[in-house]
């Protein structure tokens, strides 16, 4: 086994008992990302020469005698959304393609803290609108298990590194699933915290009521590990939670048998792919035979979730995303005769289609006159929505759904179809717009594509949602299961 | 919810984005099919809902006055398109 | 013109005396080098996130209470999306439909009348930064150190009445918002900014004529100069049966006229929605009631206490409450030397003459209640004389020295002691044997010029009072 293939808690293993130094751990990681990157195109900026200089630091602190965290020295990706002082951070759009931020973003520095070492910034769609990464406004990322498909988006980069085995863990945001779905697609573990569970500070703002950031890794263990790292209040948010955050690693191997599960009939039926369901439908099998109840149980506005989204999510982008203007930092069209001009110019030719698509929805869905039926209209559905998941609490503990109604579908085949694209995010965007915490975890695969089931959790309960995963994990696991590169693979690539 | 073109020139010069001829059309096609796709939620009566602009009950946060170090000059402006002394320098607002 | 009714409402806006901006800890400081108080969150950096100063809260409700507002227990922040370059986000944060606090009002008086305006609303919002544009209008420089010093917004009913009344509001307001230190309400350095909506109808009238909105009066002369231009204009247009179009016009100070801004005629849509990133706030009882204890006694109270309880006139008491510090300069002196309308007579003569010339006011000048107080006890001792006590408080005032240093060292106190003066005046009479024979034949002017004598013998440091005394007891 190569060190690039190993797990975080793995990894840690080694770095503590002082068999394999950071430096090592991340060299091979760097040998890896230059073998496979051509492939999976997952990195906006690799930062070898910054990393490498983390390594060693943390090595020097080991050998001083500093405390091993679980991920002192364990390498890892950031989305291009997070600010990293010093390195660029584009957020995969043509705007900001030159923007280097003077200040970090609260879990770059929690992260840097824990002795973690940065290895890149990872693509995504454009400012995190899409599902494909295909919006990037540089390049798009490619599914490791068939790169002729898409990884998923909007933290596409950060979920194929993970897949490709190019770094142990990452760092994705997720807005209306934008964590869970290239998760799912990619066959990894994304976790979407609770809203409020982890700072947004240098987060780049999307939807700033529903962005929440949270981790990508290869197993469930992984994920709680960065969990710990992460999750907590911060003085610098105002909207981060003050509820205390438990050791999520003490969840992983606790028997599941009482916990019960909820399964909402919509989750079954809009749109979803036969196979998708049984796979799902097996995986829920799997986890009623490990002893959790099961409650059937209805989510009845959830049809609805998916339209108040697209009002709710454009509307406040199209605020967010208005100081890119060519004033301050990034993109500035430079031949224009007045500011009005520069305005406007610099944001048609920096913005990409879709980012701008979502701008004029938005802009639309609170002008004068349209307040009301749109944007106030679609805030008081989410009332609804989130009232069903507080009613289904009532009776469950976690509800289990799968986590996208199909596989990852190949790169091109939906960008010329907006709704058809949005229609992806149709079961993670309740949960979003509902502020509860999620996980997907991989369940099976059709025709080598992975597919993943969603555990929803009560607000600020991450613990047994990762309870639950990790006993799936355990009953099913997929360990063996490695993508392929499709045709890349070995003398391919 | 019908858009036509008019609504799509109004809004992007509320949103500062130049739009050709090619995207007005095709945005104008476009978010009418949305909008259209959106009026399912007329459906729901929520005329005695009250809206969630925040999803958990958080009140009252705030910072002491305290005083931090701000950002250097040079980092203020290190990302500036134009800059002129000390000053972010911009193409004239025409009144 | 007296068929036509003015309707005036005002928007002031004002910058709060906290140490920090409202959204982040930058200082508030004002006149430093271009850039240099900023930070990712004022900048508006992408990703920062806005964390409200308490404190600003605290002096937005002070502000509230003091303009008989009621405090909304549930307020909240909103975005107001507008694109310019002094707005780094591309919006501000407002607050649209839950202010901090609602329906106030402020008493006032005017032409001997009291007039009653009321207070809209007080809100919240973050300050914009500063534009500067080339000479040669080929580009424009931005400073965003201001970016963020947090703002009261006051918006006054359309209940006043005329240009004067506007501008007697505005010194009414800001002399309430001097007295809760809320802000320095400097309308030159622009910590205190007013716009002023204007209409004209009929009298009798009930609907609201078309308005105008005025802008750029950096002054209270400029607001009452630029309210009446705009009135006038109004009315000729009236006359002349023409339409008053709804428009943002700009005082011009220098050709003293109203100019129209016809900055596009872009409708204003600022598509306000409440502000994500701040989470609600709950104004309830334990705030207020925090704040209130900060809630001084305000003008009106003050003066009205003091023609009370010191028995002044209401002129005098009007002009000492004009200002939180010359009112308790008065009392603090009035403590030590129980004689009110000799306090009040010298803190309004003597004291705000030198004042006024030197530029200084009660803060910054040398001479505390208490030299005062000093200077007053020697005054009623008889140790200095009236005019000896003004010569003394110059000097005083210039030097900062205590009124017992200055007559010690310049020998300027007065002569009162009996003997002395005794001896004195018989040398004067022993001198004057004309002018004695003179009184004593009934000619009375002939005291003056024996008291005169006397005066010049001493190089008028003799008490005037004693000398006459005597003179009259010995020429009997």
């Amino acid at each position: 086994m190569n060190l690039y293939q190993l797990k975080i808690h793995e990894a840690h293993e080694l770095i503590r008992d002082r068999k394999v130094s950071s430096e090592e751990l991340l060299l091979s990681v760097l040998a890896r990302v230059e073998d496979v990157e051509g492939i999976v195109q997952g990195f906006v900026t690799v930062t070898g020469d910054y990393a490498l200089k983390k390594a060693r630091e943390t090595d020097q602190k080991i050998d001083r005698g500093q405390k091993v965290g679980p991920l002192t020295g364990i390498p890892f990706a950031l989305k291009d959304n997070m600010c990293s002082k010093d390195i660029l951070t584009t957020c995969s759009s043509k705007i900001l393609k030159n923007f280097v931020p003077p200040y970090n973003a609260e879990v770059f520095d929690r992260l840097e803290e824990q002795g973690a070492v940065l290895v890149g910034k990872t693509n995504m769609d454009e400012f995190a609108m899409g599902s494909s990464t295909e919006n990037s406004g540089y390049f798009s990322t490619r599914n490791p298990w068939d790169p002729a498909r898409v990884p998923g988006g909007s933290s596409g980069g950060s979920a194929a590194v993970v897949a490709a085995d190019e770094v142990p863990f990452a760092l994705g945001s997720d807005t209306g699933g934008s964590i869970r779905q290239p998760a799912s697609y990619c066959g990894v573990v994304g976790m979407k915290p609770t809203y409020g569970r982890v700072s947004r500070y240098g987060l780049i703002a999307f939807a700033s009521s529903l962005d929440q950031i949270g981790p990508l890794t290869r197993d469930v263990r992984d994920c709680a590990l960065v969990m710990n790292a992460i999750c907590g209040q911060d003085p610098k948010d105002s909207t981060s939670a003050p509820v205390e955050v438990p050791d999520y690693s003490s969840f992983i191997g606790k028997p599941v048998k009482g916990i019960r599960m909820g399964i909402a009939e919509e989750y079954f039926s809009l749109g979803i792919n036969d196979e998708v369901r049984k796979i799902v439908e097996k995986a829920i099998a799997r986890l009623d035979s490990l002893g959790m109840g099961k409650v059937e149980l209805s989510l009845p506005h959830t049809s609805y979730a998916l339209p108040a989204y697209y009002l709710v999510s454009p509307a406040e982008a199209s605020s967010n995303l208005a100081r890119y203007d060519g004033i301050r930092y990034g993109f500035r069209y430079e031949d224009s005769e007045s500011l009005l001009e520069t305005y406007k110019k610099t944001r048609s030719v920096g913005f990409g289609t879709e980012v701008k698509r979502r701008i004029m929805l938005g802009t639309y869905a609170l002008s004068s006159g349209y307040y009301d039926a749109y944007y106030l209209k679609a805030q008081k559905v989410r009332t609804l929505i989130k009232s069903d998941f507080d009613q289904a609490f009532e009776k469950c503990d976690v509800i289990v759904t799968p986590t996208a109604p199909t596989v990852s579908f190949r790169t091109g085949e939906k960008v010329r179809d907006p709704l058809q694209m949005y229609l992806n995010d149709v079961f993670t965007i309740p949960v979003s717009m509902s502020g509860l915490p999620a996980i997907s975890i991989p369940c099976g695969f059709i025709k080598g594509l992975p597919v993943g089931l969603q555990i929803i959790g009560k607000p600020f309960d991450e613990g047994t949602i990762l309870q639950v995963a990790a006993a799936f994990e355990e009953s099913m696991p997929f360990e063996d299961m490695k993508p392929g590169f499709g045709s890349y693979a070995k003398g391919g690539a | 919810m019908k858009i036509e073109k008019k609504d799509v020139e109004y809004i992007a010069e509320l949103a500062r984005l130049e739009v050709s001829e090619y995207e007005k059309e095709m945005f104008t096609e476009q978010l009418s099919h949305i909008l259209n796709y959106v009026k399912v939620l007329e459906e729901l009566n929520t005329e005695d809902i009250s809206p969630t602009f925040h999803v958990f009950p958080i009140k009252n946060v705030f910072r002491s006055d305290q005083v931090k170090e701000s950002l250097s000059r040079e980092e203020v402006l290190k990302n500036a398109p134009g800059q002129e002394k000390g000053f972010f320098k911009v193409p004239r607002v025409i009144e | 013109m007296d068929k036509y009714e003015v309707v005036i409402g005002l928007e002031v806006h004002l910058e709060l005396r906290t140490e920090t901006k409202i959204f982040c800890p930058c200082p508030t400081t004002f006149g430093d080098e271009p850039n240099t108080h900023v930070c990712p969150v004022c900048l508006g950096l992408p990703g920062v996130l806005p964390v409200l100063n308490k404190r600003a809260l605290e002096f937005a409700v002070l502000t509230g209470l003091a303009l008989n507002c009621d405090i909304n227990s549930h307020s909240k922040f909103d975005r107001k999306n507008y694109f310019y370059p002094d707005l780094p986000k591309a919006y501000q944060i407002s607050q649209y439909d839950f202010p901090v606090a609602k329906q106030g009002h402020l008493s006032m008086q005017t032409n001997g009348e009291t007039r009653v305006i009321g207070i809209n609303r007080v809100h919240l919002e973050e300050d914009a930064g500063k534009l500067i544009h080339s000479e040669d209008g080929l580009y424009s420089l931005v400073d965003y150190n201001r970016t963020g010093v947090p703002l009261v917004e006051i918006v006054s009913e359309p209940d006043i009445r005329s240009a004067e009344e506007a501008r007697v509001f505005l010194e009414a307001l800001k002399r309430i918002l001097l007295y809760t230190r809320v802000s320095d309400c400097k309308m030159e350095e622009g910590s205190l900014r007013c716009d002023a909506n204007i209409s004209i109808r009929l009298k009798g009238e009930t609907e609201l004529g078309t308005k105008t909105e005025l802008k750029n009066m950096n002054s209270f002369k400029a607001v009452q100069k630029g309210l009446e231009f705009e009135v006038e204009r109004q009315i000729e247009r009236l006359e002349r049966g023409e339409r008053i179009i709804q428009e943002t016009l700009r005082w011009d100070e220098g050709s003293a006229e109203t100019i129209s801004m016809r900055s596009k005629e872009e409708a204003h849509d600022y598509r306000y929605f409440p502000e994500p990133d701040l989470v609600p706030m709950e104004i309830g009882t334990q705030i207020v009631e925090e704040v209130k204890k900060r809630l001084p006694e305000l003008p009106q109270e003050k003066k009205e206490r003091f023609v009370i309880q010191y028995g002044l006139p209401e002129y005098d008491a009007e002009v000492l409450t004009s200002t939180r510090e010359m009112a308790d300069f008065f009392e603090d002196c009035v403590k030590g030397f129980p004689e009110p309308k000799i306090v009040s007579n010298w803190v309004m003569g003597e004291m705000s003459r030198h004042m006024n010339a030197a530029g200084l006011d009660f803060c910054n000048n040398k001479v505390l209640p208490e030299h005062l107080v000093e200077m007053l006890e020697m005054l009623q001792q008889g140790r200095i004389s009236g005019k000896m006590a003004k010569d003394i408080f110059a000097e005083m005032f210039s030097s900062g020295k205590k009124a017992e240093q200055v007559v010690a060292e310049k020998g300027l106190e007065q002569i009162s002691d009996q003997g002395v003066l005794e001896g004195i005046v018989e040398e004067v009479i022993k001198n004057n044997p004309g002018p004695v024979a003179d009184y004593r034949a009934k000619k009375k002017k002939a005291l003056g010029y024996l008291v005169g004598q006397a005066m010049k013998a001493t190089r008028g440091s003799a008490n005037p009072q004693m000398v006459n005394a005597i003179l009259r007891d010995k020429l009997k």
